[in-house]
């Protein structure tokens, strides 16, 4: 399981006055806490900064990668903030995100080829976010056709078949976690995503819908997951899930956590 | 008025089945439908709006109250525009370029048709142009924009543009809304309103049209 922490977002209050104060031990230190968790990649995202996106995702850049030693996943929908941010990545970096959309496609593309980049590929393209997961698996094939076409190595794409909000939609949860389902049949070896936290917005308990959510995700296919690695439950619950689906073999990585006390929550 | 409060209790909890079918009887008793409509369905809603405000209400439970309070409108509507007169304003609304987010705007839209405003919906991902083209052809009250992302909230500032450029910009109010959107951004970008949710949306459209 392939773990990105999304701990350093804007959109959460003490990340927002970290990056206003340009305090950059707060911010190393949130890079530094969720690799000892066990991220394997740091998530960026400086989005509410309208204006200011693309400076500021290069100083956030330069601050995170002189304190871990995973890729960073640069979070954005902005091309300029892309380029600002591979300009100044010294290693392996993941671009989060592209589409199916023509206008967003043929803009990251070049940057991401130019760095060598791995991409983070959503689901949706000019016709929007579809209710259908056949349709969400099509355009999530399509995208793997063409980034490889292109040159992307295949170990190099993360699909994501878009997680909604149970609270906004009838049914979201299970056309996600169908997406998956039939994106993984297809695509047996390709990386399946999934930002969390999204599924249990609008609704109490965040915590539990969201560790249910991600087991089920897992049974159904996921291998990496946008979460927050300090929370030890969710962590916890997703060893257990692995365990119990049988992607963690002889429940080997489960004991080492139990001696390790990570089970403890 | 019994009957006017379980319809409002019905809205409130939910019940589109019942919302509808106590619309029907309240009509059969004679009831008119501006009673139904400023009596039951409009203080549900409102009292729905203040519940999810103050985090009594969680997102399901407003979205299913609408579609209770829909259930009545529709009934309601048809008639309405035959025994009312004029309504109050119109609107043109919607979600502003690149964006596809329709909750909030749904809401919104909602609330102001049901205190009696004809309301135009253009959808998501509306162009500057289009929301030029809509005024010249429905010639509204006020244009109300929605954005949920910091990335789409420039367009609101490039439809206002492209109304003055289109010459239209005096014949119209503009209202902005949205999570990310602010009275100061408002300010910055030349709207004339901004509204922080679906209740004040209304309360502002009635200040700004004086009705
Ligand atoms: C005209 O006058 C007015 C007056 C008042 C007005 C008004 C207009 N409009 C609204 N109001 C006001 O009245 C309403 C009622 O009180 C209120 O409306 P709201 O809309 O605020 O509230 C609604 C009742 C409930 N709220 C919502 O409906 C929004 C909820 C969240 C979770 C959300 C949802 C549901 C969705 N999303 Co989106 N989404 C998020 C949202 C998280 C959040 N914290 O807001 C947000 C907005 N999304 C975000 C993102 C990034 C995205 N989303 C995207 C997609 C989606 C879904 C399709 C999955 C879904 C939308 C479904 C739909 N049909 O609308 C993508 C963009 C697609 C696009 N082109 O638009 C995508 C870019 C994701 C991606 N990686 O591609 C984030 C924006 C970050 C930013 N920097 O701007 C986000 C804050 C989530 C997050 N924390 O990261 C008031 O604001």
């Amino acid at each position: 399981m392939i773990i990105i922490g999304e701990r350093i977002n804007s959109s959460r209050k003490v990340i927002a006055e970290a990056v206003k104060n340009r305090d950059a031990v707060f911010l190393a230190n949130e890079a530094k806490e969720q690799e000892a968790a066990g991220a394997d990649m740091i998530d960026l995202n400086v989005g509410t900064f309208v204006g200011q996106e693309p400076e500021l995702m290069g100083w956030l850049v330069e601050i995170v990668q002189d304190v871990v030693s995973v890729p960073l996943c640069i979070d954005t929908p902005s091309a300029d903030t892309i380029e600002s941010a591979l300009e100044k990545c010294k290693s392996m970096v993941v671009v989060n995100s592209i589409t199916g959309e023509t206008e967003r496609y043929s803009s990251f593309l070049p940057l991401i080829r130019k760095y060598g980049s791995s991409v983070i590929a959503l689901c949706m393209d000019d016709r929007g976010l579809s209710r259908s997961p056949e349709v969400r698996c099509e355009i999530g094939l399509s995208l793997i056709e063409q980034l490889t076409k292109a040159g992307v190595p295949y170990e190099n794409i993360y699909i994501d078949p878009v997680v909604e909000p149970i609270s906004c939609g009838p049914n979201t949860g299970r056309v996600c976690l169908d997406s998956i389902r039939l994106i993984r049949s297809q695509e047996p070896e390709v990386h399946i995503i999934c930002g969390l936290r999204n599924v249990s917005y609008g609704l109490p308990k965040r915590a539990l819908l969201d560790e249910s959510f991600l087991s089920m995700a897992v049974l159904m296919g996921l291998d990496t997951v946008i979460l927050n690695p300090l929370n030890k439950r969710l962590m916890a619950g997703l060893r257990a899930a692995r365990a119990l689906v049988g992607s963690d073999e002889y429940c080997m990585d489960y004991i080492a956590a139990y001696r390790k006390g990570k089970l403890e929550c | 008025m019994q009957l006017l409060d379980e319809i409002r209790a019905a809205v409130i909890e939910g019940r589109w089945e019942q919302s509808g079918a106590l619309t029907r009887r309240a009509l059969n008793q004679s009831l008119s439908p501006s009673e139904i409509l400023n009596g039951a369905l409009i203080p549900a809603m409102d009292e729905v709006g203040v519940k999810f405000q103050n985090n009594d209400f969680f997102l399901p439970e407003v979205l299913i109250a609408a579609k209770a309070m829909n259930s009545a409108m529709e009934i309601l509507k048809p008639l309405l525009t035959q025994t009312e007169a004029k309504p109050k304003g119109k609107i043109v609304i919607g979600t502003v370029q690149g964006d596809r987010h329709d909750i909030g705007k749904n809401l919104v839209a909602m609330m102001m048709e049901g205190a009696g405003f004809e309301v135009i919906d253009l959808g998501v991902d509306v162009s500057p142009q289009h929301f030029v083209k809509a005024v010249e052809e429905h010639h509204p009250d006020i244009v109300a924009m929605s954005a949920l992302l910091t990335t789409t909230m420039p367009a609101m500032k490039e439809t206002i543009q492209a109304l003055k450029e289109a010459g239209l910009r005096e014949t119209v109010k503009t209202m902005i809304g949205g999570a990310p959107v602010s009275l100061s951004f408002a300010e910055e970008v030349g709207a004339d309103a901004h509204a922080p949710d679906s209740a004040a949306a209304v309360a502002k459209m009635k200040e700004i049209l004086e009705v």
